[in-house]
């Protein structure tokens, strides 16, 4: 048992080893230390690359985290989970003709060294005596809850689940980040003096009349809803993707893996269901998708990381029945796609042709189509845009003095940790200044 | 086919590359391996004064990864003793007689104490004697090494006495710890030397330990100032040896001229040699890397050689010192820009920010509509790949407020994306010597000067 979860832990180990103080120091010495330079555009939090790559080759590691603290408190995090080649490393300068600057990894060197000798962000402003609801633990709560808390207000994060970090937790598989990195990030913002009260539910546990009476400004960062269904036969058979990541990331020992393995669904969250069942000893796992390789939503790196790990594709694929004996299930039964005219994605509609069906073979079904919008919004009754909670420039949502970030709010764009924590940082700013606003009026009077 | 033989000042060598004397060449077992590199010669490391040398007597200059950029030293002359220094001489000297071996010599200031050096020396066979006036170090608390180099009437004193003991070639070895390097070279020219070396080592401290606040290196928690060498002192080597060049007397002489101080390729040895050496010496880069660098030394150079058709190390000496001049005889005409190739530029900004901050602020960013934009006035909310690269401006030149400093063009990254590019000044040329005799006025009045610009149309912004 003991060499079985062993390997485990070695199959699932983070997948980019730590680079070497010297490996860094060669890599800083490359970047050209370009002025207005486009990785800071691209970087969602816009942290000054140049600036803490330069501290690296410098030697002052210390300075090097303290810059890319003060852009996104979630620098460790990011450096591990970021696409950085749609983001920071796409934009690198040197990528046109030779490689672009290992960004990525030398955030995470520097990270790492802050880690290691404790060098964490502290506390900027006095005490302003405002309290600040944020509901969920998750990257945006937390990055709002951090930002906050080093302007001197007094925040609580309530978070339903037992232990706060959200996706970076529970959702970002081991390879990319580990647990404990995504923990100890959550420790560190409570070194700021934030509060984190787990195990309460919002919505049943603690009501939002209760928060706003308690707090100055309520700030939801909930995230996405439940994967929606696929309505075919026997779907309760089917196990959910984000609930086989958390698996592997909480329990990997108890996660039962098939033989032969379906991930329906071509995003990132499917490509990474996938890996986890080929690390953990699917013979063949088949990632079956209702449209092509031109039109599946994972990045491209992640394409080709699912090609490398041995992953098959199915595209033009539609899921329309599990197959099952003895009440275990033994194929998915799939219609053949044709493409038609775009649809309100703006990419090509899968049209399913009548009478096409055929049998994939599988012993375990994994869905990972997506989530589910915030089903929150309606029961507040807050105005919504495409079924996102609608927030103003400020993130102020309908209602006053409630705020909402993260990707409960990402009607556009796509959803990521790096986003997430820049609205947690800019709704942080907007807030304060809000709070600030009211005591001078106050005053005025 | 280019042949890279060398005679100098009677000194033959099958290629104009010596070793300098230095700790590569300590030894005759080290001698043995580098003529089996292939070096053409080699200066013996200094004999001569007993000695006892220090640890951490290397210090040396890094950038970034870069190691060695430079190397200091504290190191003495030989510390073995003289009699196995003298019989290594003539076991080298005579195993390899094609290659050229020169003995350096350092010993007390009194005439008797030469004479008997330079007998000891002749005695072993070898090719030539150089005089060390040069090491900064330690020697010349005691009176030696640079001590004589900065005296041009002592290098004349003692070199005269060299000059009457001595039947082979003699070297005098400059230092470039002086003020006015020609001067110690008319004063070996005046008393007769055969040829003259440049540069020893520059004095120089070459930093202070962060953590235990002491020099670096540290020698028993001291240190002090030690002779400085390799790639950094090139262009402080290039200046002094054609300084020598060009100055009457030395050039008129006709006093051949053995070239070093940060050689560290063939590109390094091609300079030196079209600024009038006509021997080469290296020592930092062979420390650094070893006696195989000898191989791309001569190579790079043959084949250099080879296609502009020079077919002597003769014929390359010297070439470029008619380019050497003064500012008061440069064309105050010739104008110069700086262009851009949009594509090959990278938009990295390096040559925005140099130029704007501490140039001549005649670069602009356009954006790819055309319009000029300030650096940094991205939307805080605009992000990603596409983003950044597509809105990315592009740095421009303004020719016409383009001093043409060239700044740009140093610190661009990329290879010929810079160019500076000559344009018609439309004034006619003119120096500042010429200005300075012809209309004094101008040159000596700033109303003057104001109406001087105005009439050839010369705008300073």
């Amino acid at each position: 048992m003991e060499s079985a979860s062993r390997e485990i832990v070695k199959a699932l180990a983070e997948q980019l080893p730590p680079l070497t103080a010297h490996a860094a120091s060669v890599e800083a010495d490359r970047c050209l230390y370009c002025f207005d330079a486009p990785c800071t555009h691209a970087c969602p939090t816009h942290i000054d690359i140049p600036r803490f790559i330069k501290k690296i080759a410098s030697q002052n590691l210390r300075g090097s985290a303290e810059t890319i603290y003060a852009s996104n408190l979630l620098g460790a995090t990011c450096a591990r989970v970021c696409p950085v080649q749609e983001l920071c490393e796409g934009a690198c300068v040197l990528g046109a003709d030779h490689k672009p600057i290992a960004i990525g990894r030398l955030q995470r060197f520097a990270m790492d060294y802050a880690r290691d000798h404790h060098l964490y962000p502290t506390v900027k402003g006095a005490p302003t005596g405002r309290t600040i609801a944020v509901v969920g633990a998750g990257p945006a709560g937390l990055s709002c809850a951090g930002e906050l808390a080093r302007l001197g207000h007094a925040v609580t994060i309530f978070e339903k689940r037992d232990l706060p970090g959200g996706l970076s937790t529970y959702g970002i598989i081991a390879l990319r980040e580990p647990v404990e990195v995504a923990l100890e990030e959550t420790r560190m913002i409570q070194s700021l003096g934030v509060q984190f009260k787990t195990g309460i539910e919002f919505g049943k546990d603690v009501s939002l009349a209760q928060l706003q009476e308690e707090f100055s400004a309520v700030v939801l960062s909930v995230g996405l809803g439940c994967t929606p269904g696929l309505g075919i036969e026997s779907e309760e058979t089917i196990i959910d993707g984000l609930a086989f990541i958390e698996a592997s990331k909480t329990a990997p020992e108890n996660l039962q893996v098939g033989r032969n393995v379906i991930v329906i669904g071509a995003g990132n969250t499917a490509v990474d269901c996938a890996t986890i069942a080929r690390r953990l000893g699917a013979q063949r796992v088949t990632i079956v998708y209702r449209r092509t390789d031109r039109e599946m939503t994972c990045y491209e790196h992640e394409y080709d990381f699912a090609r490398k790990e041995g992953i098959e594709f199915r595209f033009l694929a539609q899921p329309s029945r599990v197959l099952m004996e003895y009440g275990q299930p033994v194929g998915l039964e799939c219609l053949r796609v044709e493409l038609g005219s775009p649809d309100t994605s703006g990419r090509p509609s899968p049209q399913p042709v009548p009478g096409s069906e055929f049998v994939l073979q599988a012993d375990q079904i994994v869905k990972a189509v997506g989530q589910k919008k915030p089903s929150l919004a309606e029961h507040l009754g807050l105005a919504t845009t495409k079924g996102f909670i609608s927030v103003d420039a400020g993130f102020e949502t309908s209602l006053r003095e409630v705020y909402a970030i993260g990707d409960c709010i990402r009607a556009t764009g796509a959803a990521s940790t790096v986003m997430a924590v820049q609205d947690g940082k800019l709704a942080a700013v907007s807030i304060h200044q809000k709070l600030a606003e009211s005591v001078a009026s106050l005053e005025g009077k | 086919m280019a042949d890279l033989r060398i005679n100098f000042a009677g000194i033959k060598s099958p290629n104009p590359f010596w070793l300098a004397s230095a700790p590569p060449t300590n030894s005759g077992a080290q001698i043995h391996k580098a003529f089996e590199a292939g070096w053409g010669g080699a200066v013996w490391k200094t004999i001569g004064a007993p000695v006892l040398n220090v640890s951490n007597r290397y210090g040396a200059w890094h950038q970034g990864r870069q190691r060695m950029l430079a190397i200091n030293n504290v190191e003495l002359i030989s510390d073995r003793p003289i009699e196995i220094n003298l019989r290594e001489i003539a076991e080298v000297k005579r195993a390899w007689p094609d290659r050229a071996v020169i003995v350096s010599a350092m010993v007390e200031s009194k005439p008797e104490v030469w004479r008997e050096i330079i007998e000891r020396i002749e005695d072993t066979g070898a090719d030539g004697i150089e005089l060390n006036y040069g090491c900064p170090h330690g020697m010349s608390e005691r009176g030696m090494g640079s001590a004589i180099g900065q005296v041009p009437e002592y290098c004349e004193r003692i070199t005269r006495w060299v000059m009457e003991a001595a039947t082979i070639p003699v070297i005098m070895k400059l230092t470039p710890n002086i003020t006015n390097i020609v001067l110690p070279a008319r004063a070996g020219v005046a008393a007769g030397a055969n040829a003259l070396s440049l540069i020893n080592t520059i004095n120089s401290i070459v930093g202070v330990d962060l953590d235990s606040l002491e020099l670096t290196p540290s020698i028993g928690g001291k240190g002090g100032h030690g002779g400085y060498a390799g790639p950094a002192v090139k262009p402080i080597a290039l200046n002094m040896l054609a300084a020598l060049g060009t100055d009457e007397i030395v050039a008129k002489s006709g006093i051949p001229i053995s070239g070093m101080g940060g050689i560290a390729t063939w590109q390094d040895a091609a300079q030196f040699l079209l600024l009038g050496a006509s021997s080469l010496q290296v020592c930092t880069a062979v420390m650094h890397y070893g006696y195989r660098i000898i191989e791309d030394l001569c190579d790079g150079l043959f084949n250099w050689m080879d296609e502009k058709g020079f077919k002597t190390i003769a014929e390359v000496s010297g070439h470029s010192l008619h380019r050497v001049s003064e500012f008061k005889n440069l064309d105050l005409s010739y104008r110069a820009v700086a262009r851009i190739d949009a594509e090959k530029c990278i938009k990295c900004n390096l040559c925005y920010v140099a130029c704007n901050d501490t140039a001549h602020q005649c670069i602009d960013l356009v954006s790819p509509n055309g319009s000029l934009v300030q650096p940094l006035s991205y939307d805080v909310r605009s992000n990603g790949r596409h983003e950044a690269i597509e809105t990315r401006p592009q740095p421009q030149v303004r020719e016409d407020d383009c001093v043409g400093c060239r700044l740009c063009y140093n610190v661009c990254p990329v290879d010929d994306c810079i160019s500076m590019v000559e344009l018609p000044s439309g004034r006619d040329a003119v120096t500042w010597n010429e200005l300075s005799t012809q209309q004094t006025q101008v040159t000596e009045d700033w109303e003057t000067m104001k109406a001087y610009r105005e009439q050839v149309g010369i705008h300073i912004h």
